[in-house]
């Protein structure tokens, strides 16, 4: 068990994993329970858990979770559909990747929470600003993560293609692109997460709704209850997307388990 | 080189590549000659460095020569090409295809569709010779190594390529299974009725497999020697050849070529000082 990078059966591995969820909640319960910390600064499990319920009842829990996962995946989705093909041709071209690589190498430093004010001013306050600024914060990074997934696929691949007769559009086409699916689709899952936290960002600035406004207004009512609900569930939300993601790469590719030698 | 007027399949005329670094160029190969008959099975071997790898690549039109010419037919060959089919060492299969798809990935280009007669037939010919017939739904990643590269030589060989050029395509295998392979490929190039050039650093595999073996000597990339080896009929060779006086004779001569060649001294007066020094410690001690 404790070799390294021993082997851990998955009956034991989901154990470990349940039980240093359990362990944190204990010690958040405890802490609260015990009145090590001020409830005001941080409520106990119990609290938030009711205004978990009410908020799901009485308020718009689930309205404001929906529009939040709504902006999230238009954000990402714009980001994607623009970097999927940029990230290909980056990765395929040594020209292509000499033109846009320093460029993005710089954009990526840019700070995405900073060109809120001035995406307000370009796109107003409605529902293009949030996407505008997801787009900003994931873009350029995983524009630059796809073109490395597509630069290390095994060059034999490549040259056994070229000797087999295909052109550069179909070694585009059928070899990279495929070759380097399973590692794009993981890129994929894990700028969502990105996306997420430029969400909150860009609610927490400038929207009458979703999880990041109503954590934000609750701060101006000190509902510290209610903003860890916020939290809380944008990290389950984040938790659930992520395995479902998982599942898929196993279904979609299970030809990319690892290599047996 | 050849041995009769009749046109090479293959020709390789006064070949050199020079690399240009950052360093300074550094010649990787100078003035080198040969030409292949058709259905001729040829090896080249030699010392790490020597450029064996390059000059294939070079007539696999990977990478461009300084200087002369690679003629196929008597024609000069520029770029890669469905008429010289290559075999990697490894790592060049499609995982994401089974081993028929892999066979077949050449007949769906687009340069191919109207030249490949029935694809599907000849890839199920193939699987047959190559012993893949159970696996051929199976995805690359499932077989072992020997299996895998099976599945790379019948992909090469669809199209039935005039030169099939394979660069130490049984280096990753164990012993035990280079020897079937070995078997297999002169079975197959027999059958196939191919021409081959076969880099390898293994002066066995070189001259088990080929009709005439090239020592290439390094600093830069030249030829040093040729040798006939005279083994008879690729289809009458068996593993016992191997243990054979001519064999091994002839196994010598060209491993003596490549240590001669090879720029390398094992330091044995160095290894012989130290052991006996500590032999007396030993001694000394005990």
């Amino acid at each position: 068990m404790w070799i390294i990078r021993g082997t851990l059966d998955r009956r034991t591995y989901l154990a470990i994993a349940v039980a240093s969820f359990i362990l944190g909640l204990a010690l958040w319960w405890a802490v609260t329970a015990f009145g090590v910390i001020d409830p005001l600064f941080l409520p106990g499990p119990g609290a938030v858990l009711r205004r978990f319920i009410t908020w799901l009842t009485d308020g718009d829990l689930l309205q404001d979770a929906g529009i939040s996962i709504f902006r999230v995946l238009a954000g990402f989705l714009a980001s994607a559909v623009m970097a999927l093909p940029l990230g290909l041709m980056i990765g395929a071209y040594r020209p292509v990747r000499a033109f846009f690589e320093p460029l993005l190498e710089f954009a990526r430093y840019l700070p995405a929470v900073a060109f809120v004010p001035v995406v307000l001013l370009w796109a107003g306050i409605g529902e293009a600003s949030k996407i505008v600024v997801i787009w900003i914060g994931t873009f350029f990074q995983m524009v630059i993560m796809l073109s490395d997934d597509v630069a290390r696929v095994p060059m034999p691949q490549i040259e056994a293609a070229r000797t087999l007769g295909a052109n550069g559009r179909e070694i585009v086409l059928r070899v990279l692109s495929k070759s380097a699916m399973p590692a794009m689709f993981d890129t994929l899952r894990v700028t969502l997460g990105l996306a997420w936290t430029y969400l909150v960002v860009a609610e927490i600035v400038a929207a009458n709704s979703g999880l990041g406004y109503a954590i934000m207004k609750a701060q101006r009512f000190l509902q510290t209850d209610r903003i860890f609900v916020g939290i809380i569930v944008i990290g389950l939300i984040g938790l659930a997307t992520d395995q479902l993601l998982r599942w898929l790469h196993r279904r979609l590719f299970p030809w990319a388990a690892a290599r047996a030698s | 080189m050849g041995r009769g007027a009749s046109i090479m399949k293959l020709e390789v005329r006064s070949l050199g590549k020079t690399f240009h670094a950052a360093a300074g160029s550094f010649d990787a190969l100078a003035d080198v000659s040969f030409g292949v008959e058709p259905g001729e099975f040829l090896s080249i071997v030699g010392a790490s460095g020597c450029g064996k790898s390059t000059l294939l690549r070079i007539i696999a039109g990977l990478e461009s020569q300084s200087r002369g010419d690679v003629l196929v037919d008597g024609r000069a060959v520029y770029g890669p090409d469905r008429d010289r089919a290559m075999v990697f060492q490894d790592y060049s299969l499609y995982p994401w295809l089974t081993v028929l798809e892999n066979i077949r990935f050449s007949s769906r280009l687009k340069g191919n569709r109207n030249v490949t007669g029935d694809a599907q037939e000849r890839a199920e010919l193939l699987l047959e010779l190559m012993g893949l017939s159970h696996v051929r739904d199976a995805h690359p990643n499932a077989l072992s190594g020997g299996m895998r590269q099976r599945v790379a030589i019948a992909r090469a060989l669809l199209n039935q390529p005039k030169v099939l050029l394979m660069d130490e395509p049984f280096g990753a295998l164990d012993a035990q299974t280079r020897e079937v392979m070995h078997d297999l490929i002169l079975h197959i190039v027999a059958l196939e009725k191919c021409t081959v050039v076969f880099v390898t650093h293994d002066v066995q595999e070189a001259v088990y497999l080929a009709e005439r073996v090239v020592v290439l000597a390094p600093r830069p990339g030249h030829i040093d020697s040729v040798w006939s080896t005279g083994l008879g009929a690729a289809l009458e060779r068996r593993q016992t050849l191997k243990r054979s006086p001519e064999f091994l004779a002839l196994e010598g001569q060209i491993l003596d070529r490549i240590r001669a060649t090879s720029g390398l001294r094992s330091d044995l007066d160095a290894l012989q000082r130290l052991t006996s020094g500590a032999a007396r410690t030993v001694t000394a001690i005990g």
